[in-house]
Order: C-alpha cells, then sequence, then structure tokens
C-alpha cells in the first residue's frame, strides 16, 4: 500500500479540551501543527462534562490555591504527585481567566464575575467546610468551554485534520517520537504524520466497562497505542465510577445537583450520606459516596422493584433554581430516567467515568519512562494531556471539577514546553524508519483478510461485562485472579475479530475493530495492575485490604505507596516512588493521614 | 419495556460498490433496555456492520447523530424509538452530500458557521480577573450558546437547500447573534457588516423549520429576528 507521508512541526492526536488547549499555544506561536480528531472537535467528549472547573477564585466564599492543593491530594488517597498538584492548582486561576477572556459563557455572580458552585471533596480550611471552588455555565461547563476553545482555534487559524483516525506511534531505534499513522474515515487511506513533537491528548477509555458515562468514542486510543508502542501505562487500576449516573442508562448527572443541594436517599427515604461522611455528607469525595450507595443497594436499602438503585432528591430546591441552575440535567432526567426532578427524585447508581491513570508524564507534559535508573525520563518528542495522561494530579481518586480543570493546564503545558523545545532547538525531524507504518499496514491488511474470526460487538461486550464484573467499585481478591484470565482469553479473541464490511468509505466497522485493539490493551493494564496491588487506596478497594488499626482504610502505606507501571509486552509490572514533594518552597508537602469526609 | 421487533426502512449507499443509492428493508429485535433510536441502530449494527452513521455521547450534547426521522430532522440518541411509526425510515439529513448511508458532508455547514466569525472579538488589553459581565447580560446568551452544530436547522430549511454557498443558515445566524449578544464583543459593526447582503440574512423568510426541529429547544428565527433588528436600528 502506498502511504503518503506529511511533515510538521508539532502533531497533536485529539481536540477535545486538552488538545484544542495545547493547539492554541502552538497556532498562537507560529508552529506548523496539524491536530488529528476522529470526530469533529465539538463533538469531544469534553462536551458532556457538566459541573463545572475548579478554580481558587473566591468569588463567593473565601479561597486559595493551598486548599485546593490539600483537597486534592487527600482526595488522590495520597498517590498523587505533589509537584504537578501544586502546578495545578496553582495555574488553576490564569487558565479559568484566560477561558473567559476566549468568550466561554460562565454564569455570573450578582456583581458580575464568575459564578462559582460547591462540589464534592472541595473545601476551605483544609477539610472543615465545603468550598463554593466550581466555575460553572449552568450544568453545560464542558460544552460551553469546548465550543469557546474552538472557537479561539478558529480564530488562531489551527490546521484540523476532522475524522482521521490515528492508527499507531511511530518510534525509531533510539525510542525517539516521531508522529504518528493515521486512517482518513472519508477513504480509509493511511498517511504518515512526521512531526518532531507529538502531543496525545486523546482522552480516556471508560468503554471498557459495561456501564459507563463516557461515549462511544471513548476508546482509549492514545493509551492503546502508546502501550503498544512500548510506553509503560501508570496506574491503571484507578477508575472513577461516578455516584450518580441515571440507572440503567448510565447517563451522567451532574455532583453540581449535589453542590446545588441535592440529597442521595435510600428505601426509606433516609439521607444516607450523613453515616458514611458526617461532615461533608453528599459532597464527600466521589469513592466516598460510590462506596456508600454500593454498601446501600448490597445490605438491602435499595430502591425500586429490584432494590438496585438508590435515589438523588432535588425536590425541595425551587423550581426557578433548577431552571437555572440544572437545566441539562432536568432535560437528561426526563429523557432518560423518564422523571422530571422539580417533581421526583432521579434513580441513580455508580458508573464507570473517569481514568485517573495513563500514559505517565510531567507536570511539563513530557512523557516520561524509567531510563537509566532515572524513573521518570523523558521520551524525546513524546508529550501528552488530560484525561490519557497520568501527571499524576488525581493520584487514586479525581476530585470532581478538577478533570476540565486538568486539560487546561496541561494543554496548556504541554503546548508550552513544545514551543519552548522547539524554540531552544531541542527538537529536530529525525529520519522515519522504513518500517514506520508497517504494523498499521498490518494491523488493517489482516482485518481485510480475515475470515472465521469473532464480531467485534460479541469480542466488545465480553470485556465490558468481564471488567464490569471483576473490576468494579468493590473488588475481591479471587474476582480480580480470575479477571485476569479471563481478559487474556478476550485479548486472544480480539486478536481474531473478523468485520464483513471491507469498504474504503467511512468504515465504521473497521473503526470499531482498531478501536477494539486500544480497549484491550486498556483493559488489560486496568486487571493485572488491580490484581497486583493488595490494598485499598482511593478507587481501588479490595476486601482483603480492610480497614485496620495498622492500615486505615486498608491502605498500606509501607508497601504500596507507589505509583504501578504496566507494560503490554508480556504483561509486566514495575512501580516508581510517588512524589510528595511540592514543586516549590511555597508549600510544605501535604503530610499522610487517613482520609475522611 | 420488553423485547419487540422494529421494522427499518433506511437510506443505504456505499460509493465503493452501490452504482447508485437504494432504501433497505431491515428489521431488528431489540432488548427490554433499547429506548432510543440510537440503541436501535445499535442493535442494527451488531447485524449488519455496514450499517454506518456517525455517533458518540449518546445524550444529545455531541450533535453527532443527526438524521432524517421519518421526514424530520433529529437526533438519534434523544428520538424514542416505540414513538416512531413503522417502518421507521431513516434518510440522511437533506440538502447535505452523501458520503455514505447516513453520514452526510458537513463541509458547506461548517463553512457558514466559520464565515460569522464565531469567537469573541475584545481588543482591549485582557485584565488581570474575568471582564465582568450582570446576570442580566450573560442571560442574553441563553438559548444561543447551547447550540451543538448538529445541523438539524439548516438542512431543515429550504433557504438553505437552495443557496448552501450564500445564506449562512439558521446554525451560523444563531451563533453570530450569540457574539452579537455578548456584552464583552466589541465587533458588533463588522458582525452586522458580515451580513448585509441579499442573500447570508435576509434569506430567511421565516418559514421556522428551524424551530421546530432543533433537539435543543433553541428559536435561530427569533435570533435572526433580532440580528434584523439591530440592522435596522443601525440604519436610523
Amino acid at each position: 500500500m502506498n502511504v503518503a507521508k506529511r511533515t510538521f512541526d508539532a502533531v497533536i492526536v485529539g481536540a477535545g479540551g486538552a488538545g484544542l488547549r495545547a493547539a492554541l499555544q502552538l497556532s498562537e506561536a507560529g508552529l506548523k501543527t496539524a491536530v488529528l480528531t476522529k470526530v469533529f472537535p465539538t463533538r469531544s467528549h469534553t462536551v458532556a462534562a457538566q459541573g463545572g472547573v475548579a478554580a481558587s477564585l473566591g468569588n463567593s466564599t473565601e479561597d486559595n490555591w493551598h486548599w485546593h492543593m490539600y483537597d486534592t491530594v487527600k482526595g488522590s488517597d495520597w498517590l498523587g504527585d505533589q509537584d504537578a498538584i501544586e502546578f495545578m492548582c496553582k495555574k488553576a486561576n490564569e487558565v479559568v481567566i484566560e477561558l473567559e477572556h476566549y468568550g466561554m459563557p460562565f454564569d455570573r455572580t450578582d456583581n458580575g464575575k464568575i459564578y462559582q458552585r460547591p462540589f464534592g471533596g472541595h473545601s476551605m480550611n483544609y477539610g472543615q467546610a465545603p468550598v463554593m471552588r466550581s466555575c460553572a455555565a449552568a450544568d453545560r461547563t464542558g460544552h460551553a468551554m469546548l465550543h469557546a476553545l474552538y472557537q479561539r482555534n478558529v480564530r488562531a487559524n489551527t490546521q484540523f485534520f476532522v475524522e482521521w483516525m490515528a492508527l499507531d506511534l511511530i518510534r525509531d531505534a533510539d525510542g525517539d517520537v516521531l508522529g504518528v499513522t493515521a486512517m482518513e474515515m472519508e477513504t480509509g487511506e493511511v498517511s504518515i504524520f512526521h512531526a518532531k513533537a507529538t502531543i496525545f491528548a486523546t482522552g480516556g477509555a471508560g468503554r471498557i466497562f459495561y456501564s459507563s458515562t463516557n461515549a462511544f468514542i471513548n476508546t482509549g486510543d492514545g493509551v492503546g497505542m502508546a502501550a503498544r508502542a512500548g510506553i509503560p501505562l501508570e496506574d491503571m487500576e484507578f477508575w472513577q465510577f461516578h455516584p450518580t449516573g441515571v440507572a440503567g442508562a448510565g447517563v451522567l448527572i451532574t455532583e453540581g445537583v449535589r453542590g446545588e443541594g441535592g440529597i442521595l436517599r435510600n428505601a426509606s427515604g433516609e439521607r444516607f450520606m450523613e453515616r458514611y461522611a458526617p461532615n461533608l455528607k453528599d459532597l464527600a469525595s466521589r469513592d466516598v459516596v460510590s462506596r456508600s450507595m454500593v454498601t446501600e443497594i448490597n445490605e438491602g436499602r435499595g430502591c425500586g422493584p429490584d432494590k438496585d438503585h438508590v435515589l438523588l432528591d432535588i425536590t425541595h430546591l425551587s423550581p426557578e433554581t433548577i431552571m437555572k441552575r440544572l437545566p441539562g440535567i432536568r432535560e437528561i432526567s426526563i429523557q432518560f430516567a423518564g422523571v422530571d426532578p422539580i417533581k421526583a427524585p432521579i434513580p441513580v447508581v455508580p458508573t464507570c467515568h473517569y481514568q485517573m491513570g495513563g500514559i505517565p508524564t510531567n507536570y511539563k507534559g513530557q512523557v516520561v519512562v524509567p531510563k537509566d535508573g532515572n524513573p521518570n525520563a523523558p521520551v524525546q518528542g513524546f508529550y501528552a494531556a488530560g484525561e490519557c495522561a497520568c501527571a499524576s494530579v488525581h493520584g487514586a481518586n479525581r476530585l470532581g471539577t478538577n478533570s476540565l480543570l486538568d486539560l487546561l493546564v496541561f494543554g496548556k503545558s504541554a503546548g508550552e514546553t513544545v514551543v519552548e523545545d522547539f524554540r531552544s532547538g531541542n527538537l529536530s525531524l529525525k529520519p522515519l524508519p522504513a518500517d514506520a507504518a508497517d504494523a498499521s499496514l498490518a494491523r488493517l491488511a489482516r482485518l481485510d483478510s480475515q475470515s472465521g474470526g469473532e464480531s467485534v460487538f460479541d469480542v466488545g461486550l465480553e470485556m465490558r461485562r468481564t471488567m464490569q464484573k471483576h473490576a468494579g467499585v468493590f473488588r475481591f481478591d479471587n474476582l480480580l485472579k480470575e479477571g485476569v484470565q479471563k481478559i487474556a482469553a478476550v485479548a486472544e479473541r480480539a486478536k481474531r475479530t473478523e468485520i464483513k464490511d471491507k469498504s474504503k468509505v467511512w468504515n465504521v466497522a473497521r473503526m470499531e475493530a482498531l478501536e477494539l485493539d486500544n480497549l484491550i490493551e486498556v483493559a488489560r493494564a486496568t486487571m493485572v495492575s488491580a490484581e497486583a496491588r493488595k490494598e485499598s487506596r482511593g478507587a481501588h478497594v479490595r476486601d482483603d485490604a480492610p480497614d485496620t488499626a495498622e492500615n486505615p482504610n486498608g491502605r498500606d502505606d509501607k508497601n504500596w505507596l507507589k505509583h504501578t507501571l504496566w507494560y503490554s509486552e508480556g504483561n509486566r509490572l514495575d512501580y516508581k516512588p510517588v512524589n510528595l514533594k511540592p514543586l516549590s518552597d511555597d508549600v510544605e508537602p501535604i503530610a499522610l493521614a487517613k482520609r475522611t469526609y | 419495556m420488553i423485547k419487540r421487533t422494529v421494522q427499518f426502512k433506511i437510506y443505504r449507499y456505499d460509493p465503493d460498490k452501490d452504482e447508485k443509492p437504494y432504501m433497505q428493508d431491515i428489521s431488528v429485535e431489540l432488548e427490554p433496555s433499547d429506548k432510543k433510536l440510537l440503541d436501535a441502530l445499535v442493535r442494527l449494527r451488531a447485524k449488519d456492520d455496514s450499517m454506518s452513521f456517525r455517533r458518540s455521547c449518546r445524550e444529545g450534547v455531541c450533535g453527532s447523530d443527526a438524521m432524517n426521522i421519518n421526514g424530520k430532522n433529529g437526533l438519534a440518541c434523544l428520538t424514542d424509538v416505540d414513538s416512531l411509526a413503522q417502518p421507521i425510515t431513516l434518510r440522511p439529513l437533506p440538502g447535505l452530500p452523501v458520503i455514505r448511508d447516513l453520514i452526510v458532508d458537513m463541509t458547506q455547514f461548517f463553512k457558514q458557521y466559520h464565515s460569522i466569525k464565531p469567537y469573541l472579538v475584545n481588543n482591549d488589553p485582557p485584565p488581570e480577573r474575568e471582564r465582568l459581565q450582570s446576570p442580566e447580560e450573560r442571560e442574553e446568551l441563553n438559548g444561543l450558546y447551547e447550540c451543538i452544530l448538529c445541523a438539524c436547522c439548516s438542512t431543515s430549511c429550504p433557504s438553505f437547500w437552495w443557496n448552501p454557498d450564500k445564506f449562512v443558515g439558521p446554525a451560523g445566524l444563531l451563533a453570530a447573534y450569540r457574539f452579537l449578544a455578548d456584552t464583552r464583543d466589541q465587533d458588533t459593526n463588522a458582525r452586522l457588516d458580515n451580513l448585509e447582503d441579499p442573500y447570508r440574512l435576509f434569506r430567511c423568510h421565516s418559514i421556522m423549520n428551524c424551530v421546530d426541529v432543533c433537539p435543543k429547544g433553541l428559536n435561530p428565527t427569533r435570533a435572526i429576528g433580532k440580528i434584523k433588528d439591530m440592522m435596522v436600528r443601525r440604519a436610523i
């Protein structure tokens, strides 16, 4: 097959919040940049974020970045790197104000400032009381943000390759990254995008689970490509189950509902979060709320004929507040739960939502891997930001509103680093290896010629069911062990998927088969990493690591205060230390403590 | 819901193998959990993986799965499958070139969107903090900024069908008014100049198909009326 080559200073894969923010940095600096995206930019999944973006603007309550940093470290169950967390919380005001200047339609306070609402796990004065830190545009913050970022990129003349799916990462014999191969959906043609710098901003892989708030497109493409190219994946055992997905449908109901005063109730109408988190109650951290909900359901206090969900109640709020602050949620409830939340509570259940782990990076957005004794050696030419990356600011559990902040701060930071590296002459256009496109072409040829294989739909379903059963909100040693075997078997089946559609033109079947390759890498990484981590921390809670005096909440800092690194080849595991030291002297390290809310 | 079988009539065209488009009769058994038209289409794809359509968020915010459903444009993910008369007739959005099956080429649609300079213009040096805007001023943007660029409106508009290269269309004009209505934007005159032409704005004849089909309940016709008002006020 003839493979066209295109050459750029930088190629960005993904045009969600992180990709668009990085693109802006590069376009405005005058770098010749290509942004590849498998969907039109405003269809990226950032669009579905609802409740807000964190920044300690202090527009409605007193606030500062020290408190935000403390909440984030505590929320991460101390697995987050404190240098990256300091960097993110300090930069928050700057990146949010920039967005406002770009035209983002934030809601306003009476004195004209950006409206802020309370959110789970965010507190004032180191855990004392809820703080109003989430900057919101009604309950459509992600939509407003993504469109504002796209619009700013239109102004900056960013060059997009829309409906191009990246296939594989190109590395040379030194391990340096030289770009990607990609396929144009409309023609099925494969091209090499040769670049001095490659930024991955491909989002998460929430579609590995059966029940997910994520879009169809969230298939971990960048994570899968990195894994196949020998880059380890960090902390993939940590997945966030959002407390409030619509029961049955999985569609997200923002935590902002509880920020505006919503209450979770069990079958007897009890506000059960008072028992689990006496201080922050319904606004405790997401992992805590999800586990409390599942405990209520498991102990027979669930709602509905099958006692399989709980209720999110906002009937005590005024219809005006609901219409003004939560209009999108009302639409979603009516559409997907058949309930008008002004009149009746919404049936909800914890639903897979966010990938805390990902491609290991530092706070500058450089991808880092262990090399010659350095656990964090940058990979030449390779950068990542947003949900596909692991900086690591979310550690074992992400706080709501910190994901939109993450993609702004680290999208910008990755962009700045590329511009710096470009200008200082640290980046060069290395020659492409002769076999640069071979792996991608082989994958496509295999799909063209495969016969007697299974359907992508069936294998994908088996993967999602396996992940749901074996790596859910609560994890069990025997189920994890079985899960490792089962996922290995599914991965074997995925190598023989067969598509009937062989058309060159907009072939969805081919796209889904290629996406499944990426999902499978993520599923394997998750299961193997989770089975190996013999403690409970953040979103990873095991039956054989209970709350004891020695290990509060089951967390074992003596043996497990470390990041997991999973390599695809041979399912190999490695570990690296957590950075407990902040970036500057402006703040003391946040000392290890038991997490309570 | 229970298991039930649903009949479809679907526009099919694969330029790689079909000489011309045709309507395919096909049925599929739905699981009790399948509620939306998109659920049914995903079920159909499991049966025939060549059935091509765009989809992503499945909750009506990304704007991918717009199509013509029983003669009316809408989003598959927000349409209750059981509310539709059978056979459910699905066609690509009207008036745009078809790439394959239900997938249309949206180049012209986005070209018009880009033509109105869909970004905030404010040439004052950016202040250290946010530009202030009162809640009332911000309220002016409600009903405008929520557009998801699905193209249901523009592709249901006869004026856009006739002059897709000259008439901006309801989605683009809604976006134009979104910036005209923003107190932070300073480009009012240039924006109005950009639309002062026999086609770009004035081809809207208030047929209001756009309002009828918008899956987000937005009202481009009202926004277009407000732009026309601004033109008139500027002239006197």
